[in-house]
């Protein structure tokens, strides 16, 4: 993976773009101390890092347009930043770059449960939006596993997904409106706490829009009540095929579960050894869960007995209590952790049509064998996201980059097979230069028009999302 | 009229128009706006359907009607229940599904299962000069560079001339119930709305009709058993407004969510049509700021039709609201004068006209934006 070349001419005023920024912005506001900025030179995907020349931590929308510009004015490239979790390397700076952090706006502005929507400063975490709610009997739906650090501001830019989106959507679906500065420091407001657009849907195109057209500072959530309960059940098989033709089964038959999760047996495995939830030792297990009051959790667990039971099952295990329910998502909950403990790994997050799981997974063990690297399957079934983790040891020679080839052709085997490069984790600089694998360069050309409309600098995020050689001429310009 | 059969003719058309075409699916919205017709009627048919993955791939021109049989028949269906504007409109033609996409026309699930935008998961489209564009794809979750499914759904055809469209389905539930409460006055009718969304029993539809004799409707769908239970316990619930009556009957519950989708109780009636989408709790002041001759509200109250004496700017009657104003039906003139869409602030504006020059440089997909 290539960044491009830092700006010398940028670096070389790096004090007076500090200055300019020092001048518009509180003294805490502005960090260029490199013991500081190290902080800031990477996200979660930690393979790559470089320092920015400098770091600003506005704390309002004011702050953040005065911020960009100054950026704009000095032709200074910006990298938006929330939590910093991004495993795709969104937040990766260059260094000749600005990395605007939101963390410090993470205001509550308005909560209103009659018209079901929270406001908030976009640095807020997601799960406190759900826990600032969660008296009223609501909470915010989408839930990445991160949710705990990641922040809204990230969770807009990559239209992040969760366990339960399955029923609830993802990002787009729960964003009512937004409030972002342009590069040339201009705030637009879109949408509010009512639904759609009036014309063009700017709102869905700047949500996973990988911080490349605007910063966004504030965001209207729609919240939603809580479910009165909900229960899983697991469920083991002797292959994937039956595990895959199950889930399958489960969508067509009208039960809308709120997660369906799969785990193969390696994943099994080094779950079993980490966290002892007491799994069964099998080629592929499914986690599902049902919501509603207790009656209809028993009458939809019932349904998807009977289905599973059409694919010869080696165990149905229904939670029957809060604790047994804990045990079994425990597992799953701990899977990269545990997979973290026992190996160096890559995760991936390709999507394919769900029909086309059990193909799919063949696919990607005779791939694992002929690179020699073992991948654990653990992932989102329900809607077709995968997340393959190829396992590997980052001090031998070589292997970093035998993993990446790996990931490479399983996300071109998620492509061929009708999915797409990634589900939730976005583009970044992680899968920038397989993008023509899914799409033609008039496709890449169509979204690029859509940066040159909000950033025709091509200052915000510049490097990210599309493979350098086609965004070349506009980053230069 | 140009009738392209395929997206290469589209494409061809496109790129031989020079002057403005009025893009139509199905006509029922009536004339697409100035300039050389071009009908996607013959755009039609089912590319793929995968029922157990939820997935529908059409083409642009296949009709609405054909969509909803074709998932019949595997108990399925659209989730978010596009209205037919026929009966309101006066019009006639058969409604496209790229018409559909195209306007981002949703009914009153919208609340619960999204709008037809959030259903979108993919697109094909011809932009103004003539290139085919593909964005999304036919996945459930898809991050892959940016949303121009979005985009373009609700975009009127000024961005580019749909193809093609990937839609999420969802299995039709085995029952469905209609609590009406009667008789509550605007603000009441909302706050009574409120509760009921805000309760976990997934309350799927709620509208209020404000007429002389005031009803307010609310839709439960799922398992019969969850129906028959979260109906009682929403009953209860709503006692504070009032005796609830209870519809089960499958075809009178149809029946009666099919005649608030289209908003028949303004069809065939003298006066221009708006559509406001508000903030449910500002739907109140707004209907009373309205002084409408006859009115709906739909979404709990996000959503309000209005009907008003011809020629009348409601835009200027109903003032400053968190929300916006749609002239969906008026005589020509009065489109022109008033402007169908409700105008953006100055910075939306500009975004949106940037898109359109570089997406239609030479300004010939405009016909839409009558
Ligand atoms: C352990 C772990 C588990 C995870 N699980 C999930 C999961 O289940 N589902 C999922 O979808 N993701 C998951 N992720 C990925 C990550 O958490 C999400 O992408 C998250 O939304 C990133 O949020 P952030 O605030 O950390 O963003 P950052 O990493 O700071 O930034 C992400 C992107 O957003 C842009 N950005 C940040 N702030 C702004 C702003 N104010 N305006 C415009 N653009 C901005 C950045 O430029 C960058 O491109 C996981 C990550 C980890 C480490």
């Amino acid at each position: 993976m290539d960044m491009p070349r830092p700006d010398d001419g940028l670096i070389a005023r790096r004090d007076r773009i500090v200055a300019r920024l020092r001048a518009v912005l509180p003294a805490d506001a502005v960090i260029d101390a490199p013991v500081e900025t190290r902080a800031y030179e990477c996200d979660g995907f930690t393979a790559y890092r470089c320092p920015p020349l400098a770091v600003v931590l506005p704390r309002s929308t004011g702050e953040v347009a005065a911020a960009l510009r100054v950026c704009h004015e000095e032709g200074v490239p910006v990298v938006p930043r929330g939590a910093g979790t991004s495993l795709s390397g969104g937040a990766l700076p260059t260094a000749d770059s600005v990395v605007l952090g939101v963390a410090r706006m993470n205001a509550v502005l308005e909560m209103d449960t009659a018209d079901r929507f929270i406001r908030v400063q976009t640095g807020r975490t997601n799960l406190s939006v759900s826990t600032a709610v969660e008296d009223a009997g609501f909470f915010y739906a989408p839930d990445p596993s991160s949710q705990l650090a990641c922040a809204i501001a990230g969770n807009i830019a990559m239209n992040s997904g969760g366990a339960h989106c399955l029923k609830y959507g993802v990002t787009t679906n729960n964003l009512l409106g937004l409030t972002m500065v342009l590069m040339d420091g201009t705030v637009v407001v879109l949408g509010g706490a009512h639904l759609d657009a009036p014309g063009i849907d700017l709102l869905g195109v700047v949500c996973g829009s990988e911080g490349q057209l605007g910063v966004v500072t504030e965001a209207v959530l729609r919240i939603l009540p809580r479910p009165e309960g909900a229960r899983p059940v697991l469920i083991a098989f002797a292959t994937a095929q039956a595990a895959g033709a199950c889930v399958a089964d489960i969508i067509r038959a009208g039960v809308l579960p709120v997660a369906i999760e799969f785990m193969d047996r390696p994943c099994i495995r080094a779950c079993e050894a980490h966290a002892k939830a007491g799994y069964p030792d099998c080629e592929a297990l499914l986690i599902v869960e049902v919501e509603g009051a207790e009656a209809e959790i028993a009458h939809q667990l019932g349904l998807i007995a009977a289905i599973a039971r059409r694919h010869a099952p080696l165990e149905i295990r229904e939670s029957r209590s809060a604790e047994e329910s804990a045990r079994i998502w425990l597992g799953r909950k701990s899977a990269f952790g545990a997979m973290g403990r026992i190996n160096d790994y890559i995760c991936l997050d390709g999507t394919i049509p769900v029909s086309e799981l059990p193909g799919v997974l063949a696919a990607v063990g005779e791939l694992s064998a002929r690179f020699g690297l073992e991948v654990a399957n653990v992932f989102h079934a329900g809607d077709g996201n995968m997340h393959p983790l190829i396992l590997f040891d980052a001090n031998a020679p070589g292997e970093l980059a035998r993993a990446e080839a790996l990931g490479a052709e399983i996300l071109k085997l998620c492509v061929a097979a009708g999915g797409c490069l990634t589900g939730e984790h976005g583009v970044g600089v992680e899968k920038r230069d397989l993008m023509g694998v899914q799409f033609t360069p008039e496709d890449l050309e169509a979204q690029m028009r859509v940066k040159d409309a909000f950033d025709p600098n091509w200052l915000l995020n510049p490097a990210k999302v599309f493979p350098l050689h086609l965004s070349a001429g506009r980053r230069a310009a | 009229m140009i009738r392209p059969a395929s997206e290469a003719e589209v494409a061809e058309a496109v790129r031989a128009a020079r002057g403005p075409l009025a893009v139509q699916g199905g006509g029922t919205r009536g004339p697409a706006g100035a300039g050389t017709p071009l009908s996607t009627s013959a755009l039609s048919g089912v590319v793929l359907h995968e029922p157990a993955a939820l997935t529908l791939v059409v083409r642009a021109g296949t009709p609405v009607a054909e969509v909803e049989r074709l998932l019949a028949a595997e108990g399925q269906r659209l989730p978010f229940e596009p209205m037919d504007h026929r009966p309101l409109l006066g019009t006639a033609g058969t409604p496209t599904i790229g018409g559909v996409a195209a306007a981002n026309v949703s009914g009153p699930r919208r609340i619960q299962a999204g709008a037809a935008r959030d259903a979108m998961l993919g697109v094909r489209f011809v932009d103004g000069s003539g290139t085919v564009v593909a964005n999304g794809g036919r996945v459930m979750k898809n991050v892959t560079g940016y949303d121009l499914v979005k985009l373009l759904a609700g975009s009127r055809g000024g961005l580019g001339i749909l193809t093609e469209i990937a839609l999420k389905v969802l299995p039709v539930p085995e029952a469905a119930a209609t609590l009406c409460l009667p008789g509550l006055e605007p603000a009441r009718a909302v706050a009574a709305m409120a509760a009921a969304l805000g309760t976990p029993w997934e309350v799927t539809a709620a509208a209020h009709d404000p007429g002389p004799s005031p009803r307010t409707w609310l839709r439960i769908e799922g398992f019969a058993q969850s129906v028959a239970y979260r109906a009682g316990r929403l009953a209860a619930a709503l006692a504070p407004f009032g005796v609830a009556e209870v519809e089960t009957n499958a075809a009178s519950v149809t029946a009666q969510w099919q005649a608030i989708r289209d908003v028949t109780c303004l069809a065939g009636r003298a006066g221009d049509v708006w559509r406001v989408s508000v903030r449910p709790s500002e739907a109140a002041g707004l209907l009373a700021r309205a002084r409408a001759q006859a009115a709906l509200m739909d979404w709990g109250g996000g959503l309000v039709w209005l009907l008003s004496p011809a020629g009348e700017d409601m835009r200027s009657r109903l003032g400053c609201f968190d929300g916006h104003a749609t002239l969906v039906r008026a005589a020509p003139a009065t489109h022109a004068r008033l402007g169908t869409l409700h105008p953006a602030p100055p910075p939306v504006a500009a975004l949106a006209a940037a898109l359109r020059a570089r997406f239609d440089p030479r300004g010939i997909l405009g016909g839409g934006w009558a």
